[in-house]
């Protein structure tokens, strides 16, 4: 059917957004791979029931964020984590600050233009994607769930087991270190 | 205060609405604090970042 080849075709078009950004989650590619692929085939199965009020990939996304959630729970479930207590002291953050809790000298933030522009640069999205990769895992699970998947911090401490005021900690540094990190990389190839 | 602790506002700012006290202090240490606004427009600019993957299937607005 006309309508169903269309749709094969659009969930292949949209699949390597789909896996990294269940990556980003799971920081396992296999993983991500096999969340992605069951993703599929459940859009598949359920085709059906797919109602036009919503667009076609956004309500594959919303079948990927289940079975990421499930994922997620496994990798926990088998002691795949490390603890998320956000109370440890971060090295990393505290180098941008000195004592007193001024920024370094070296690690006060400059301007990055304009996020209209800085969106369409594709090197911005490099370094973006490189520095998700060198955030500890898990504040890059946090900071994903927050701010890719959208989840509120309520619903992401529900969902981990931890309380609401670790959560704020853990993003707090996974923004700090984020911002550094894209800075270094992004500021710097644009003034060569 | 001084700029870590207004940094954690600023990244509180994007997960709940701030009191009326943490708004205040937060606006004051910013005005005076270039750096300060620097990173609260990137804390910013990451959140919008992070609807990229947002479809853009049908609806043509956010």
């Amino acid at each position: 059917m006309k309508e169903k080849e269309d749709r094969l075709q659009r969930l292949t078009a949209v699949r390597p957004r789909l896996v990294s950004f269940a990556l980003m989650h799971l920081r396992d590619r296999e993983q991500a791979e096999d969340a992605v692929q069951e993703a599929l085939v459940s859009a598949m199965e359920k085709n059906d029931t797919f109602s036009e009020r919503s667009g076609y990939e956004t309500w594959v996304f919303g079948i990927l964020k289940y079975k990421i959630l499930d994922a997620m729970r496994a990798q926990k479930r088998q002691g795949k984590w490390q603890p998320l207590d956000g109370e440890q002291d971060d090295d990393a953050i505290d180098r941008q600050f000195q004592q007193n809790g001024r920024w370094q000298e070296d690690a006060r933030p400059s301007s990055w233009g304009e996020p209209e522009a800085t969106f369409e640069n594709e090197y911005f999205w490099r370094v973006f994607d490189a520095c998700m990769i060198a955030l500890p895992d898990n504040a890059a699970r946090v900071f994903s769930l927050r701010e890719l998947m959208g989840l509120s911090t309520e619903d992401i401490c529900r969902e981990l087991g931890i309380k609401e005021n670790n959560c704020w900690v853990i993003l707090h540094r996974a923004r700090l270190r984020l911002r550094a990190c894209i800075e270094k990389g992004w500021l710097k190839e644009e003034t060569p | 205060m001084m700029c870590k602790e207004a940094t954690r506002l600023m990244s509180l700012k994007q997960d709940r609405t701030l009191t009326f006290q943490e708004r205040l202090s937060l606006r004051l240490h910013l005005t005076m604090c270039s750096a300060c606004r620097e990173c609260d427009r990137q804390f910013t600019l990451l959140h919008k970042a992070g609807r990229r993957f947002d479809p853009e299937d049908d609806d043509d607005g956010p």
